[in-house]
Protein backbone atom coordinates (compact mmCIF):
# COMPACT_ATOMS: atom_id res chain seq x y z
CA UNK A 1 0.00 0.00 0.00
CA UNK A 2 1.43 3.55 -0.88
CA UNK A 3 1.50 6.76 1.05
CA UNK A 4 -0.99 7.65 -0.57
CA UNK A 5 -3.72 4.79 -0.28
CA UNK A 6 -3.42 4.97 3.56
CA UNK A 7 -3.86 8.76 3.86
CA UNK A 8 -7.44 8.11 1.22
CA UNK A 9 -8.36 5.44 3.87
CA UNK A 10 -7.63 7.63 6.71
CA UNK A 11 -9.92 10.18 4.99
CA UNK A 12 -12.83 7.44 4.35
CA UNK A 13 -12.18 6.43 8.35
CA UNK A 14 -12.83 10.43 9.36
CA UNK A 15 -15.92 10.69 6.66
CA UNK A 16 -17.18 7.53 8.07
CA UNK A 17 -17.03 8.41 11.57
CA UNK A 18 -18.36 11.96 10.63
CA UNK A 19 -21.66 10.25 9.60
CA UNK A 20 -22.32 7.91 11.72
CA UNK A 21 -22.17 10.92 14.47
CA UNK A 22 -24.12 13.06 12.36
CA UNK A 23 -26.55 10.13 11.74
CA UNK A 24 -26.65 9.72 15.46
CA UNK A 25 -27.68 13.14 16.34
CA UNK A 26 -30.63 12.99 14.17
CA UNK A 27 -32.76 11.66 17.56
CA UNK A 28 -31.32 14.68 19.33
CA UNK A 29 -32.55 17.08 16.88
CA UNK A 30 -36.22 15.44 16.35
CA UNK A 31 -36.54 15.57 20.03
CA UNK A 32 -35.46 19.10 19.92
CA UNK A 33 -37.56 19.93 16.88
CA UNK A 34 -40.80 18.40 18.57
CA UNK A 35 -40.29 20.07 21.43
CA UNK A 36 -39.47 23.66 20.34
CA UNK A 37 -42.44 23.52 17.80
CA UNK A 38 -45.28 22.24 19.92
CA UNK A 39 -44.09 24.51 23.46
CA UNK A 40 -43.90 27.83 20.81
CA UNK A 41 -47.09 27.27 19.51
CA UNK A 42 -48.60 25.58 22.26
CA UNK A 43 -47.69 27.89 25.29
CA UNK A 44 -48.64 31.31 23.92
CA UNK A 45 -52.08 30.19 23.47
CA UNK A 46 -52.33 28.60 27.20
CA UNK A 47 -51.08 32.16 28.07
CA UNK A 48 -53.86 34.28 26.18
CA UNK A 49 -55.95 31.66 27.63
CA UNK A 50 -55.21 31.88 30.58
CA UNK A 51 -52.95 29.17 31.82
CA UNK A 52 -55.91 28.30 34.68
CA UNK A 53 -59.11 28.70 32.56
CA UNK A 54 -57.15 26.55 30.33
CA UNK A 55 -56.27 23.84 32.62
CA UNK A 56 -59.39 24.04 34.55
CA UNK A 57 -61.97 25.32 32.67
CA UNK A 58 -64.96 22.94 32.03
CA UNK A 59 -66.39 24.66 29.03
CA UNK A 60 -65.12 23.91 25.82
CA UNK A 61 -66.68 26.14 23.04
CA UNK A 62 -64.27 26.52 20.34
CA UNK A 63 -67.34 28.39 17.78
CA UNK A 64 -68.68 30.72 20.32
CA UNK A 65 -68.25 34.43 20.71
CA UNK A 66 -66.01 34.68 22.80
CA UNK A 67 -64.85 30.92 22.40
CA UNK A 68 -64.05 29.34 25.36
CA UNK A 69 -61.12 26.95 25.50
CA UNK A 70 -61.52 24.82 29.09
CA UNK A 71 -59.72 21.30 28.72
CA UNK A 72 -60.60 19.86 31.71
CA UNK A 73 -63.52 17.62 30.88
CA UNK A 74 -60.64 16.08 28.05
CA UNK A 75 -58.03 16.10 31.16
CA UNK A 76 -60.48 14.08 33.08
CA UNK A 77 -61.77 11.86 30.33
CA UNK A 78 -58.07 10.91 30.04
CA UNK A 79 -57.94 10.37 33.23
CA UNK A 80 -61.08 8.06 33.63
CA UNK A 81 -60.72 5.72 30.47
CA UNK A 82 -57.04 5.46 31.52
CA UNK A 83 -58.27 4.26 35.11
CA UNK A 84 -60.28 2.38 33.61
CA UNK A 85 -58.18 -0.26 31.34
CA UNK A 86 -55.55 -0.34 34.57
CA UNK A 87 -58.64 -1.83 36.06
CA UNK A 88 -59.20 -4.10 33.13
CA UNK A 89 -56.13 -4.66 31.77
CA UNK A 90 -53.80 -4.72 34.86
CA UNK A 91 -54.78 -7.98 37.11
CA UNK A 92 -55.53 -9.86 33.90
CA UNK A 93 -52.22 -8.65 32.67
CA UNK A 94 -50.30 -9.81 35.55
CA UNK A 95 -51.99 -13.21 36.25
CA UNK A 96 -51.79 -13.88 32.55
CA UNK A 97 -48.26 -13.14 33.02
CA UNK A 98 -47.52 -15.32 36.46
CA UNK A 99 -49.15 -18.29 34.04
CA UNK A 100 -46.88 -17.10 31.16
CA UNK A 101 -43.14 -16.79 33.41
CA UNK A 102 -44.32 -20.02 35.63
CA UNK A 103 -47.25 -22.13 35.33
CA UNK A 104 -47.45 -22.26 31.27
CA UNK A 105 -46.57 -26.21 29.71
CA UNK A 106 -44.16 -25.46 27.41
CA UNK A 107 -46.49 -26.84 23.84
CA UNK A 108 -49.02 -24.25 25.11
CA UNK A 109 -46.45 -21.42 25.53
CA UNK A 110 -44.83 -21.93 22.15
CA UNK A 111 -48.98 -20.93 20.89
CA UNK A 112 -49.51 -18.27 23.34
CA UNK A 113 -46.39 -16.15 23.03
CA UNK A 114 -46.41 -15.63 19.57
CA UNK A 115 -50.43 -15.05 19.91
CA UNK A 116 -49.30 -12.30 22.74
CA UNK A 117 -46.57 -10.63 20.24
CA UNK A 118 -49.70 -10.55 17.08
CA UNK A 119 -52.44 -8.82 19.96
CA UNK A 120 -49.43 -5.98 20.15
CA UNK A 121 -49.50 -5.47 16.58
CA UNK A 122 -53.26 -5.61 16.02
CA UNK A 123 -53.13 -1.30 14.21
CA UNK A 124 -55.13 0.33 16.77
CA UNK A 125 -57.65 1.52 13.97
CA UNK A 126 -58.53 -2.39 14.01
CA UNK A 127 -59.34 -2.25 17.92
CA UNK A 128 -61.16 0.87 17.44
CA UNK A 129 -63.49 -0.85 14.58
CA UNK A 130 -63.95 -3.86 17.05
CA UNK A 131 -65.00 -1.59 19.60
CA UNK A 132 -67.53 -0.07 17.40
CA UNK A 133 -69.16 -3.03 15.82
CA UNK A 134 -69.15 -5.55 18.90
CA UNK A 135 -68.19 -3.67 22.44
CA UNK A 136 -70.49 -0.60 21.71
CA UNK A 137 -73.36 -2.17 20.83
CA UNK A 138 -72.13 -4.98 23.65
CA UNK A 139 -72.58 -2.17 26.02
CA UNK A 140 -75.56 -0.50 25.21
CA UNK A 141 -77.77 -4.01 25.17
CA UNK A 142 -76.20 -5.08 28.60
CA UNK A 143 -75.98 -1.73 30.44
CA UNK A 144 -77.92 0.89 28.67
CA UNK A 145 -76.61 4.04 27.40
CA UNK A 146 -75.38 5.07 23.89
CA UNK A 147 -73.03 2.48 23.89
CA UNK A 148 -70.02 4.68 23.26
CA UNK A 149 -69.26 5.53 26.67
CA UNK A 150 -66.17 5.51 29.32
CA UNK A 151 -66.89 1.78 30.16
CA UNK A 152 -66.45 0.63 26.54
CA UNK A 153 -62.98 2.57 26.15
CA UNK A 154 -61.76 1.43 29.20
CA UNK A 155 -62.55 -2.17 28.55
CA UNK A 156 -61.00 -1.74 24.96
CA UNK A 157 -58.06 -0.17 25.95
CA UNK A 158 -57.72 -2.73 29.01
CA UNK A 159 -57.21 -5.11 25.83
CA UNK A 160 -55.06 -3.09 24.01
CA UNK A 161 -52.69 -2.66 27.05
CA UNK A 162 -52.69 -6.31 27.79
CA UNK A 163 -49.96 -7.50 25.15
CA UNK A 164 -47.49 -4.79 26.99
CA UNK A 165 -48.32 -5.47 30.85
CA UNK A 166 -48.16 -9.54 30.08
CA UNK A 167 -44.57 -9.27 27.88
CA UNK A 168 -42.69 -7.07 30.28
CA UNK A 169 -44.01 -8.49 33.57
CA UNK A 170 -43.13 -12.13 31.69
CA UNK A 171 -39.47 -10.73 31.30
CA UNK A 172 -39.18 -9.42 34.62
CA UNK A 173 -40.37 -12.61 36.22
CA UNK A 174 -38.01 -14.50 34.37
CA UNK A 175 -35.09 -12.10 35.37
CA UNK A 176 -35.54 -12.86 39.26
CA UNK A 177 -32.40 -15.16 40.78
CA UNK A 178 -34.07 -19.06 40.02
CA UNK A 179 -32.18 -19.22 43.33
CA UNK A 180 -35.27 -17.35 45.07
CA UNK A 181 -37.38 -19.65 43.62
CA UNK A 182 -35.75 -22.65 45.03
CA UNK A 183 -34.90 -21.43 48.15
CA UNK A 184 -38.40 -21.00 48.87
CA UNK A 185 -39.63 -24.32 47.64
CA UNK A 186 -36.40 -26.04 49.98
CA UNK A 187 -38.04 -24.31 52.75
CA UNK A 188 -40.85 -26.50 51.88
CA UNK A 189 -43.09 -23.41 49.89
CA UNK A 190 -45.57 -24.75 47.38
CA UNK A 191 -44.96 -23.52 43.88
CA UNK A 192 -47.78 -21.19 44.02
CA UNK A 193 -46.68 -19.45 47.28
CA UNK A 194 -42.86 -19.80 46.35
CA UNK A 195 -44.42 -17.62 43.15
CA UNK A 196 -46.49 -15.46 44.74
CA UNK A 197 -44.96 -14.76 47.95
CA UNK A 198 -41.14 -14.77 46.74
CA UNK A 199 -40.71 -14.34 43.04
CA UNK A 200 -43.52 -12.05 42.12
CA UNK A 201 -42.09 -9.85 45.20
CA UNK A 202 -38.83 -9.91 43.42
CA UNK A 203 -40.38 -8.83 40.17
CA UNK A 204 -41.78 -6.08 41.69
CA UNK A 205 -40.44 -2.78 39.87
CA UNK A 206 -40.39 -4.50 36.87
CA UNK A 207 -44.18 -5.70 36.85
CA UNK A 208 -44.52 -1.57 38.32
CA UNK A 209 -42.67 -0.55 34.81
CA UNK A 210 -44.93 -2.97 32.50
CA UNK A 211 -48.05 -1.02 34.82
CA UNK A 212 -46.47 2.28 33.66
CA UNK A 213 -45.95 1.44 30.56
CA UNK A 214 -49.13 0.03 29.69
CA UNK A 215 -50.43 3.55 31.60
CA UNK A 216 -48.39 5.27 28.92
CA UNK A 217 -49.89 3.73 26.22
CA UNK A 218 -53.64 4.29 27.05
CA UNK A 219 -53.24 7.87 28.21
CA UNK A 220 -51.68 8.39 24.07
CA UNK A 221 -54.04 6.15 22.57
CA UNK A 222 -56.11 7.85 19.65
CA UNK A 223 -57.59 6.29 17.25
CA UNK A 224 -58.85 3.16 18.94
CA UNK A 225 -60.79 5.57 22.01
CA UNK A 226 -61.82 8.48 19.18
CA UNK A 227 -63.94 5.68 17.91
CA UNK A 228 -65.93 3.91 21.19
CA UNK A 229 -65.51 6.73 23.93
CA UNK A 230 -68.64 9.07 22.53
CA UNK A 231 -66.16 12.18 22.34
CA UNK A 232 -68.54 14.80 24.23
CA UNK A 233 -66.53 17.15 25.74
CA UNK A 234 -68.26 17.23 29.14
CA UNK A 235 -67.01 17.13 31.99
CA UNK A 236 -68.35 13.52 34.26
CA UNK A 237 -68.61 12.27 37.18
CA UNK A 238 -67.02 8.89 37.96
CA UNK A 239 -70.99 7.53 38.52
CA UNK A 240 -71.83 8.45 34.92
CA UNK A 241 -69.15 5.58 32.83
CA UNK A 242 -71.93 5.23 30.58
CA UNK A 243 -71.81 8.50 29.28
CA UNK A 244 -69.52 9.47 26.51
CA UNK A 245 -66.51 11.74 27.05
CA UNK A 246 -63.51 13.15 25.13
CA UNK A 247 -59.67 12.42 25.77
CA UNK A 248 -57.03 14.41 25.30
CA UNK A 249 -55.98 12.63 21.91
CA UNK A 250 -59.55 12.56 20.33
CA UNK A 251 -59.89 16.15 21.47
CA UNK A 252 -57.06 16.18 18.84
CA UNK A 253 -57.85 14.67 16.19
CA UNK A 254 -61.36 15.80 15.88
CA UNK A 255 -60.83 19.23 15.57
CA UNK A 256 -57.44 19.64 13.84
CA UNK A 257 -58.42 18.95 10.55
CA UNK A 258 -60.61 22.26 10.13
CA UNK A 259 -59.46 24.18 13.10
CA UNK A 260 -58.08 27.55 12.69
CA UNK A 261 -56.05 30.80 14.51
CA UNK A 262 -56.73 30.41 18.19
CA UNK A 263 -59.09 27.46 18.12
CA UNK A 264 -56.10 25.59 16.42
CA UNK A 265 -53.78 27.15 18.80
CA UNK A 266 -56.06 26.11 21.79
CA UNK A 267 -56.10 21.94 20.37
CA UNK A 268 -52.09 22.73 20.16
CA UNK A 269 -51.98 23.49 24.01
CA UNK A 270 -53.93 20.76 24.47
CA UNK A 271 -50.97 18.49 22.74
CA UNK A 272 -48.92 19.66 24.76
CA UNK A 273 -50.62 19.01 28.30
CA UNK A 274 -50.40 15.34 26.52
CA UNK A 275 -46.99 15.89 25.97
CA UNK A 276 -46.26 16.29 29.49
CA UNK A 277 -48.01 14.10 30.74
CA UNK A 278 -46.48 11.13 29.00
CA UNK A 279 -42.97 13.17 29.80
CA UNK A 280 -43.91 12.25 33.26
CA UNK A 281 -45.49 8.58 32.85
CA UNK A 282 -41.94 8.17 30.91
CA UNK A 283 -39.63 9.48 33.57
CA UNK A 284 -41.55 7.38 35.83
CA UNK A 285 -40.87 4.33 33.66
CA UNK A 286 -37.34 4.81 33.31
CA UNK A 287 -36.49 5.59 36.76
CA UNK A 288 -38.08 2.07 37.14
CA UNK A 289 -36.28 0.63 35.24
CA UNK A 290 -33.09 2.10 36.38
CA UNK A 291 -33.97 0.67 39.91
CA UNK A 292 -34.33 -2.43 38.14
CA UNK A 293 -31.01 -2.85 37.42
CA UNK A 294 -32.33 -3.99 33.72
CA UNK B 1 -37.86 -21.94 32.37
CA UNK B 2 -38.74 -23.83 35.36
CA UNK B 3 -39.43 -27.36 35.03
CA UNK B 4 -42.68 -28.53 34.24
CA UNK B 5 -41.99 -31.80 34.90
CA UNK B 6 -44.87 -31.87 37.37
CA UNK B 7 -46.89 -30.37 35.33
CA UNK B 8 -50.05 -33.11 35.12
CA UNK B 9 -49.31 -33.94 38.74
CA UNK B 10 -50.02 -30.06 39.34
CA UNK B 11 -53.53 -30.61 37.70
CA UNK B 12 -54.88 -32.44 40.43
CA UNK B 13 -56.48 -29.86 41.86
CA UNK B 14 -57.90 -31.51 45.36
CA UNK B 15 -53.95 -31.88 46.48
CA UNK B 16 -53.79 -27.99 46.81
CA UNK B 17 -54.70 -26.21 49.57
CA UNK B 18 -57.66 -23.65 48.91
CA UNK B 19 -55.61 -20.10 48.49
CA UNK B 20 -52.90 -22.04 46.64
CA UNK B 21 -55.64 -23.52 44.46
CA UNK B 22 -57.58 -20.38 44.06
CA UNK B 23 -54.25 -18.57 43.04
CA UNK B 24 -53.50 -21.52 40.26
CA UNK B 25 -57.26 -21.44 38.89
CA UNK B 26 -56.75 -17.77 38.38
CA UNK B 27 -53.91 -17.66 36.33
CA UNK B 28 -55.66 -20.38 34.40
CA UNK B 29 -58.68 -17.87 33.88
CA UNK B 30 -56.94 -14.59 33.18
CA UNK B 31 -54.60 -16.50 30.49
CA UNK B 32 -58.16 -18.00 29.48
CA UNK B 33 -59.74 -14.69 29.22
CA UNK B 34 -56.77 -13.33 27.38
CA UNK B 35 -56.72 -16.24 24.63
CA UNK B 36 -60.07 -15.88 24.83
CA UNK B 37 -60.46 -11.93 24.01
CA UNK B 38 -57.93 -12.31 21.18
CA UNK B 39 -59.01 -15.54 19.36
CA UNK B 40 -62.73 -13.59 19.63
CA UNK B 41 -61.41 -10.13 17.78
CA UNK B 42 -59.33 -12.88 15.06
CA UNK B 43 -62.11 -14.98 14.38
CA UNK B 44 -64.67 -11.86 14.30
CA UNK B 45 -62.82 -9.63 12.17
CA UNK B 46 -61.45 -12.49 9.22
CA UNK B 47 -64.80 -14.36 9.37
CA UNK B 48 -67.19 -11.30 8.66
CA UNK B 49 -64.70 -9.23 6.70
CA UNK B 50 -63.14 -12.46 4.08
CA UNK B 51 -66.52 -12.84 2.42
CA UNK B 52 -66.42 -9.14 1.25
CA UNK B 53 -62.97 -9.57 -0.02
CA UNK B 54 -63.81 -9.64 -3.73
CA UNK B 55 -61.66 -8.43 -7.15
CA UNK B 56 -63.89 -5.00 -7.27
CA UNK B 57 -62.10 -4.04 -3.63
CA UNK B 58 -59.07 -4.23 -5.35
CA UNK B 59 -60.05 -1.62 -8.49
CA UNK B 60 -57.33 0.39 -9.80
CA UNK B 61 -60.06 3.74 -8.96
CA UNK B 62 -61.51 4.27 -5.91
CA UNK B 63 -64.99 5.87 -6.40
CA UNK B 64 -67.82 6.50 -4.49
CA UNK B 65 -70.00 3.10 -5.54
CA UNK B 66 -66.97 0.99 -5.17
CA UNK B 67 -64.56 1.86 -1.91
CA UNK B 68 -61.52 0.33 -3.56
CA UNK B 69 -58.51 -0.27 -1.33
CA UNK B 70 -56.02 -0.19 -3.95
CA UNK B 71 -54.85 3.64 -3.70
CA UNK B 72 -54.73 2.90 0.34
CA UNK B 73 -52.77 -0.16 -0.80
CA UNK B 74 -50.05 1.48 -3.05
CA UNK B 75 -49.80 4.59 -0.82
CA UNK B 76 -49.10 2.25 2.40
CA UNK B 77 -46.46 0.79 -0.20
CA UNK B 78 -44.99 4.25 -0.91
CA UNK B 79 -44.84 5.29 3.03
CA UNK B 80 -43.57 2.17 3.69
CA UNK B 81 -41.14 2.35 1.18
CA UNK B 82 -39.91 5.98 1.60
CA UNK B 83 -39.65 5.55 5.38
CA UNK B 84 -37.38 2.90 5.50
CA UNK B 85 -35.16 4.41 2.67
CA UNK B 86 -35.03 7.48 5.05
CA UNK B 87 -34.98 5.65 8.76
CA UNK B 88 -33.17 2.48 7.85
CA UNK B 89 -29.47 4.03 7.31
CA UNK B 90 -30.05 6.59 9.85
CA UNK B 91 -31.03 4.23 12.44
CA UNK B 92 -28.19 1.46 11.46
CA UNK B 93 -25.36 4.52 11.11
CA UNK B 94 -26.48 5.82 14.98
CA UNK B 95 -26.67 2.46 16.49
CA UNK B 96 -22.85 1.79 14.97
CA UNK B 97 -21.52 5.11 16.00
CA UNK B 98 -23.09 4.39 19.73
CA UNK B 99 -21.71 0.78 19.60
CA UNK B 100 -18.54 0.93 17.69
CA UNK B 101 -17.40 4.57 18.06
CA UNK B 102 -18.34 5.99 20.54
CA UNK B 103 -16.73 6.02 23.80
CA UNK B 104 -18.83 4.12 26.48
CA UNK B 105 -20.65 6.14 28.93
CA UNK B 106 -19.98 9.42 27.12
CA UNK B 107 -22.24 12.36 27.34
CA UNK B 108 -23.18 12.51 24.02
CA UNK B 109 -24.15 8.59 23.97
CA UNK B 110 -26.33 9.34 27.34
CA UNK B 111 -27.93 12.44 25.50
CA UNK B 112 -28.96 10.09 22.37
CA UNK B 113 -30.58 7.60 24.47
CA UNK B 114 -32.20 9.48 26.73
CA UNK B 115 -34.08 11.23 23.08
CA UNK B 116 -34.34 8.09 21.63
CA UNK B 117 -36.07 6.61 24.27
CA UNK B 118 -38.19 9.64 24.51
CA UNK B 119 -38.86 9.39 21.02
CA UNK B 120 -40.20 5.43 21.60
CA UNK B 121 -42.72 7.32 24.19
CA UNK B 122 -44.30 9.57 22.67
CA UNK B 123 -48.11 8.73 21.01
CA UNK B 124 -48.25 9.08 17.55
CA UNK B 125 -51.20 12.01 17.85
CA UNK B 126 -48.22 14.10 19.06
CA UNK B 127 -46.30 13.37 16.34
CA UNK B 128 -48.93 14.00 14.02
CA UNK B 129 -49.15 17.27 15.61
CA UNK B 130 -45.95 18.00 15.44
CA UNK B 131 -45.66 16.79 11.40
CA UNK B 132 -49.07 18.90 10.78
CA UNK B 133 -46.82 21.93 12.38
CA UNK B 134 -43.73 21.73 11.32
CA UNK B 135 -43.19 19.63 7.64
CA UNK B 136 -46.79 20.61 6.65
CA UNK B 137 -47.21 24.05 8.27
CA UNK B 138 -43.27 25.37 8.48
CA UNK B 139 -41.31 23.89 5.90
CA UNK B 140 -44.40 24.43 3.58
CA UNK B 141 -45.20 20.39 2.57
CA UNK B 142 -49.15 20.34 3.53
CA UNK B 143 -50.63 17.04 3.82
CA UNK B 144 -47.85 15.04 1.30
CA UNK B 145 -45.62 11.65 1.28
CA UNK B 146 -43.08 14.12 1.90
CA UNK B 147 -44.59 14.98 5.40
CA UNK B 148 -46.24 11.43 5.90
CA UNK B 149 -42.57 10.05 4.98
CA UNK B 150 -40.75 12.40 7.27
CA UNK B 151 -42.79 11.72 10.36
CA UNK B 152 -42.93 8.29 10.08
CA UNK B 153 -39.18 8.09 10.01
CA UNK B 154 -38.78 9.73 12.93
CA UNK B 155 -41.60 7.37 14.73
CA UNK B 156 -39.82 4.33 13.55
CA UNK B 157 -36.23 5.85 14.12
CA UNK B 158 -36.01 4.19 17.80
CA UNK B 159 -37.28 0.92 16.69
CA UNK B 160 -34.40 0.36 13.90
CA UNK B 161 -31.79 2.17 16.51
CA UNK B 162 -32.88 -0.01 19.39
CA UNK B 163 -32.81 -3.59 17.50
CA UNK B 164 -29.68 -2.50 15.19
CA UNK B 165 -27.86 -2.41 18.67
CA UNK B 166 -28.92 -5.05 20.39
CA UNK B 167 -27.82 -7.13 17.35
CA UNK B 168 -24.18 -5.30 17.16
CA UNK B 169 -24.42 -5.85 20.92
CA UNK B 170 -24.11 -9.94 20.29
CA UNK B 171 -21.85 -9.82 17.76
CA UNK B 172 -18.39 -11.25 19.55
CA UNK B 173 -15.38 -8.88 20.05
CA UNK B 174 -13.38 -11.95 19.00
CA UNK B 175 -14.65 -10.96 15.46
CA UNK B 176 -13.35 -7.74 15.52
CA UNK B 177 -9.84 -8.21 16.99
CA UNK B 178 -9.19 -10.54 13.96
CA UNK B 179 -10.29 -8.15 12.03
CA UNK B 180 -8.19 -5.59 13.51
CA UNK B 181 -5.37 -7.79 13.86
CA UNK B 182 -5.20 -8.57 10.21
CA UNK B 183 -4.77 -4.44 9.76
CA UNK B 184 -8.42 -3.54 8.54
CA UNK B 185 -8.87 -0.38 10.28
CA UNK B 186 -12.60 0.43 11.88
CA UNK B 187 -14.71 1.41 9.10
CA UNK B 188 -13.73 -1.88 7.17
CA UNK B 189 -14.69 -3.73 9.96
CA UNK B 190 -17.57 -2.44 10.66
CA UNK B 191 -18.59 -2.85 7.25
CA UNK B 192 -16.96 -6.10 6.38
CA UNK B 193 -17.31 -8.13 9.67
CA UNK B 194 -19.69 -6.56 12.04
CA UNK B 195 -22.53 -5.59 10.12
CA UNK B 196 -23.30 -9.25 8.22
CA UNK B 197 -23.14 -10.85 11.13
CA UNK B 198 -25.92 -8.37 12.73
CA UNK B 199 -28.05 -8.07 9.15
CA UNK B 200 -30.64 -11.00 10.24
CA UNK B 201 -31.53 -8.98 13.66
CA UNK B 202 -31.51 -5.56 11.78
CA UNK B 203 -33.83 -7.33 9.45
CA UNK B 204 -36.21 -8.24 12.38
CA UNK B 205 -36.17 -4.63 13.19
CA UNK B 206 -37.16 -3.21 9.90
CA UNK B 207 -40.20 -5.78 10.09
CA UNK B 208 -41.40 -4.53 13.52
CA UNK B 209 -40.78 -0.99 11.53
CA UNK B 210 -43.06 -1.99 8.61
CA UNK B 211 -45.88 -3.41 10.90
CA UNK B 212 -45.80 -0.03 13.30
CA UNK B 213 -46.25 1.73 9.68
CA UNK B 214 -49.19 -0.16 8.64
CA UNK B 215 -50.62 0.33 11.52
CA UNK B 216 -49.92 4.16 12.33
CA UNK B 217 -53.30 6.15 11.19
CA UNK B 218 -53.29 9.28 13.61
CA UNK B 219 -49.82 10.56 12.43
CA UNK B 220 -50.38 9.59 8.69
CA UNK B 221 -53.99 11.56 8.30
CA UNK B 222 -52.35 14.69 9.61
CA UNK B 223 -49.00 14.76 7.52
CA UNK B 224 -50.06 12.34 4.70
CA UNK B 225 -53.51 13.19 4.75
CA UNK B 226 -56.85 10.89 3.96
CA UNK B 227 -57.49 11.16 0.28
CA UNK B 228 -58.65 7.93 -1.52
CA UNK B 229 -55.47 8.46 -4.42
CA UNK B 230 -52.42 7.45 -5.72
CA UNK B 231 -50.10 10.20 -5.26
CA UNK B 232 -48.53 11.39 -8.06
CA UNK B 233 -45.33 13.12 -7.08
CA UNK B 234 -44.07 13.08 -3.67
CA UNK B 235 -45.91 16.84 -2.74
CA UNK B 236 -49.05 15.06 -3.55
CA UNK B 237 -51.50 13.66 -0.89
CA UNK B 238 -52.99 10.03 -0.41
CA UNK B 239 -53.90 7.57 2.17
CA UNK B 240 -52.78 4.32 3.99
CA UNK B 241 -54.60 1.10 4.80
CA UNK B 242 -55.11 2.12 8.11
CA UNK B 243 -56.21 5.78 7.23
CA UNK B 244 -58.84 4.24 4.77
CA UNK B 245 -59.90 2.01 7.28
CA UNK B 246 -60.56 4.80 9.55
CA UNK B 247 -62.86 6.60 7.18
CA UNK B 248 -64.91 3.86 6.31
CA UNK B 249 -65.19 2.87 10.31
CA UNK B 250 -66.10 6.83 10.44
CA UNK B 251 -68.30 7.55 7.65
CA UNK B 252 -70.38 3.84 8.20
CA UNK B 253 -71.78 3.76 5.00
CA UNK B 254 -69.80 1.15 3.62
CA UNK B 255 -69.91 -1.71 6.11
CA UNK B 256 -68.84 -4.68 3.97
CA UNK B 257 -65.94 -2.30 2.56
CA UNK B 258 -65.28 -1.86 6.17
CA UNK B 259 -65.20 -5.37 7.05
CA UNK B 260 -63.43 -6.32 4.54
CA UNK B 261 -60.73 -3.69 4.53
CA UNK B 262 -59.92 -4.44 8.66
CA UNK B 263 -59.47 -8.00 7.54
CA UNK B 264 -57.10 -7.69 5.03
CA UNK B 265 -54.97 -4.82 7.41
CA UNK B 266 -54.89 -8.11 9.93
CA UNK B 267 -53.56 -10.59 7.74
CA UNK B 268 -51.00 -7.98 6.26
CA UNK B 269 -50.33 -7.67 10.00
CA UNK B 270 -50.20 -11.46 10.75
CA UNK B 271 -47.82 -12.01 7.83
CA UNK B 272 -45.68 -9.19 9.13
CA UNK B 273 -45.80 -11.24 12.50
CA UNK B 274 -44.84 -14.71 10.94
CA UNK B 275 -42.22 -13.57 9.13
CA UNK B 276 -40.37 -11.29 12.24
CA UNK B 277 -41.04 -14.64 13.87
CA UNK B 278 -39.32 -16.52 11.14
CA UNK B 279 -36.13 -14.31 11.07
CA UNK B 280 -36.15 -13.92 15.01
CA UNK B 281 -35.71 -18.42 14.75
CA UNK B 282 -32.97 -17.97 12.31
CA UNK B 283 -31.35 -15.67 14.36
CA UNK B 284 -31.45 -17.91 17.09
CA UNK B 285 -30.56 -21.23 15.10
CA UNK B 286 -27.19 -19.29 13.86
Amino acid sequence: MGKHSVRISAYKELFAKILFAVSASAAILAVGLICVFLFMQGLPAMWDIGILDFLTGTDWRPTWNPPRFGILPMIVGSLYVTAGAILFGVPIGIFAAIFMAEVCPMPVYKVLKPAINLLAGIPSVVYGYFGMVVLVPFVRTNFGGSGASILTASILLGIMILPTIISISESALRAVPRELYEGAVALGASHERAVFWVVLPAAKSGVMAAIILGIGRAVGETMAVRMVAGNQAVLRMPYEFLSGTRTLTANVILELGYAADEHRAALIATGVVLFVFIMLINALFSLLKKKDGA
Amino acid sequence: MREKTNFFKSLKFKRRKPLDFMLFALTWLCIGITAAVMLFILVYILSNGIPYITPSLFAFEFTMENQSLFPALVGTLMIVGLSLALAVPLGVFSAIYLQEYARRGSRFVKIVRITTETLAGIPSIVYGLFGFLFFGGVLGWGLSLVSGTFTVSIMILPLIMRTTEESLKAVPDTFREGSFGLGAGRLRTVIRIVLPSAIPGILAGIILAIGRIVGETAAIIFTLGNVARIPDSLFDTGRTLSAHMYQLAREGTHPGEAHATAAVLLIVVILINALSSRIAKLIKAS
